[in-house]
């Protein structure tokens, strides 16, 4: 669901601006359109989710409707439309991944964070969900976390707790 | 020791960079292209090779490309499939990290055979670190002259760039790769016209999996006719085969075509047996979508012969007893894993990736997610083991693009082979909340004989 209830003014860095003006020339003349989906990535990892207005502005650089950005941006589950966790730790949950403990690892991050899925932790550090395959199988079980979408793989309990301990250094320094 | 030739040189330090790719006789495909042949002899020595599609479907890529349409002044578009999102498949992650000039030689060759000038690779926005590296790889080429203007003097100019997706399985689909690619919601298309006539922009284009276009490098190296030597019959060629689920070594393996699956499964230069001692209970032996088979169909077909990773021997006696090759997903469960959770599971998967355009598909594959978690959670009744063979039938072969049948044939295939775990779900659901139904019938027949 988009978020209209936190949708403050937004500005663009150049140096953003810069970037999608790189992504556009990938396409021909007029099809400016397909460099939507790569625009929302960029977008998402400067502010970390897509608000409504982040994404009438991207409508506005590539000159189409509104309408057309919230169509996509609701149709991927990449993007957030709501405000994340800096931190948001993505466990894979299907199959494969539950052959080999996802769900025990899901329940511990739960319990570790003290926040159910989707919810943010009180120090805005982290959020989290379980997610579908990722293409990791053989590592799992694996999670993943934006905005350069690192993996984590083999996971275990101590593994989660080592993870989220040098997230929240990495974060006080 | 079998023969590769996707990942021979995967252990090089250093394969990844241009350099060393190239002292490794990296780019000759490309050199043999186009200071040698026509673009339409790379196509008939890939028609030779006899390779088939490695996205799943198993379509002979050397046709797919004669399909192409030619209209003069109109541009014609190469797009590859790295979406990989089935799952139990891994095996283009793998490849595009370690090897990504792989993908980027085969990228050139098949554009160049196709007369594509601009191509582009959709990678799934998950891969982000692939995505760096792929564009990394695409810098080098061109930097070295592989790529842009007038490549190695023969007149032939490239330009190819990487694309992310967003988080959607559908993608994978090829026309709604091209939806998404043109930045649409990841909608099927309804074909025809098919995409060698109408597809991206509206343009003839092509759309190949990463391995299958990395395969034309050797195949153009050693020439077709050679290719099409190794493996057996239609199945030629070696194929990457992901490994997964309680196995001793999980991971991505390059095997001939034509290896017993038994071998596959034991040997410790694949898998290396069932983790923890345990036994085999089933296979899914190509991807999630796949029929799911018990130890003994996946290790001999009905017929009592030894079952071969083939097109032809994984698919023998149809879905009455056999599966696919599929994407090559090879997901191997234990005795201590429970059929009608893993069927929920992936139940759940495909609700959550169905685009919703057919409604047979949207509303289908929600109704088998809820009757499958009430029979997973011990409130089913026994009617429902055929409700959800019913909602099955009615999803299969009645939606725009394939994802209805891939979520119709995991339940399907379970409740054939597995209808006694089922039943003991309904008459048994409290017991089933605390313990697993076990190996039961399907016991793994070497084992048994030891």
């Amino acid at each position: 669901m988009l978020s209209v209830k936190k949708n403050e003014p937004i500005e663009f860095q150049e140096d953003l601006i810069e970037k999608f003006d790189e992504v556009v020339k990938r396409y021909p003349e007029g099809r400016q359109k397909s460099a939507l989906l790569p625009i929302l990535h960029l977008v998402q990892a400067a502010f970390g989710w897509l608000s409504v207005s982040a994404m009438d502005k991207v409508a506005h650089y590539l000159d189409i409707e509104p309408i057309e950005v919230y169509e996509v941006a609701t149709f991927y589950t990449m993007f957030f439309l709501q405000p994340q966790g800096k931190y948001v730790l993505e466990v894979c949950r299907t199959g494969p991944c539950c052959l080999v403990g996802a769900e025990r690892i899901m329940k511990h991050i739960e319990h570790r964070l003290g926040v159910k899925e989707n919810e943010i932790t009180p120090d805005g550090l982290f959020s989290w969900r379980g997610i579908e395959c990722v293409a990791a199988c053989g590592m799992g079980p694996v999670l993943q976390i934006g905005p350069e979408y690192t993996y984590y793989e083999n996971l275990t309990e101590e593994s989660i707790d080592q993870l989220i301990d040098q997230l929240r250094l990495k974060s006080s320094v | 020791m079998a023969q590769k030739l996707l990942l021979e040189h995967i252990q090089v330090p250093g394969i990844q960079s241009l350099e060393v790719y190239r002292q490794k006789g990296g780019y000759r495909a490309v050199e043999k292209a186009l200071k040698q042949l026509s673009p339409e002899e790379v196509v008939e020595e890939v028609k030779k090779s006899g390779l088939r599609g490695r996205g799943g479907a198993g379509f002979p890529t050397g046709m797919k490309w004669s399909f192409l349409a030619k209209p003069e002044g109109v541009p014609r578009y190469l797009v590859c499939n790295a979406d990989e999102s089935e799952p139990g498949t891994f095996k283009d992650r793998y490849l595009m990290t370690h090897i990504p000039h792989a993908l980027v030689e085969g990228m050139i060759v098949a554009s160049y055979a196709l007369g594509a000038h601009t191509s582009y690779i959709y990678v799934r926005g998950e891969m982000m670190p692939q995505i760096r590296i792929l564009e990394r790889a695409i810098a080098e080429a061109k930097a070295a002259g592989w790529l842009g203007k007038n490549i190695l003097g023969s007149g032939y100019d490239l330009e190819l760039y990487v694309q992310p997706g967003g988080g959607a399985y559908i993608c994978g689909e090829e026309t709604a790769l091209l939806e998404s690619l043109e930045g649409k919601r990841g909608n099927p298309r309804i074909k025809p016209p098919f995409p060698a006539i109408a597809g991206l922009y509206n343009c003839p284009t092509v759309v190949n999996n990463v391995e299958s276009i990395a395969a034309t490098v050797p195949i153009l190296n050693m020439g077709g006719e050679a290719y099409a030597k190794i493996g057996i019959e239609r199945s030629t060629g070696t194929k990457l085969i992901s490994a997964s689920g309680n196995i001793n070594k999980p991971g991505v393996y390059e095997i001939e075509l034509g290896l017993p699956v038994e071998e596959f499964i034991y040997s410790d230069e694949y898998c290396g047996g069932i983790a923890k001692g345990k036994r085999l209970k089933a296979v899914v032996a190509g991807g999630s979508s796949v029929p799911i088979l018990p130890a003994n169909l996946i290790l001999k077909t009905a017929k009592g012969e030894n079952r071969l990773m083939t097109y032809e021997s994984l698919s023998d006696g149809g879905f009455a007893s056999g599966t696919m090759l599929g994407s090559g997903g090879f997901i191997v469960f234990d005795e201590d894993q429970c059929i009608v959770r893993n069927t929920w599971n992936f139940a759940r998967f495909y609700h959550h990736e169905s685009c919703g355009q057919c409604s047979p598909c949207r509303e289908g594959t929600g109704w088998m997610e809820k009757v499958l978690h009430r029979l997973e959670h011990g409130h089913g009744h026994q009617s429902d083991i055929d409700l959800l063979v019913d909602v099955s039938k009615k999803i299969e072969g009645n939606t725009i693009c394939p994802l209805g049948d891939a979520a119709a044939w995991p339940v399907a295939s379970a409740i054939r082979h597995f209808r006694d775990e089922f039943e003991w779900h309904v008459t048994q659901g409290q017991e089933a909340q605390v313990r697993n139904y076990g190996l039961a019938h399907y016991a793994d027949p070497l084992a048994l004989a030891e």
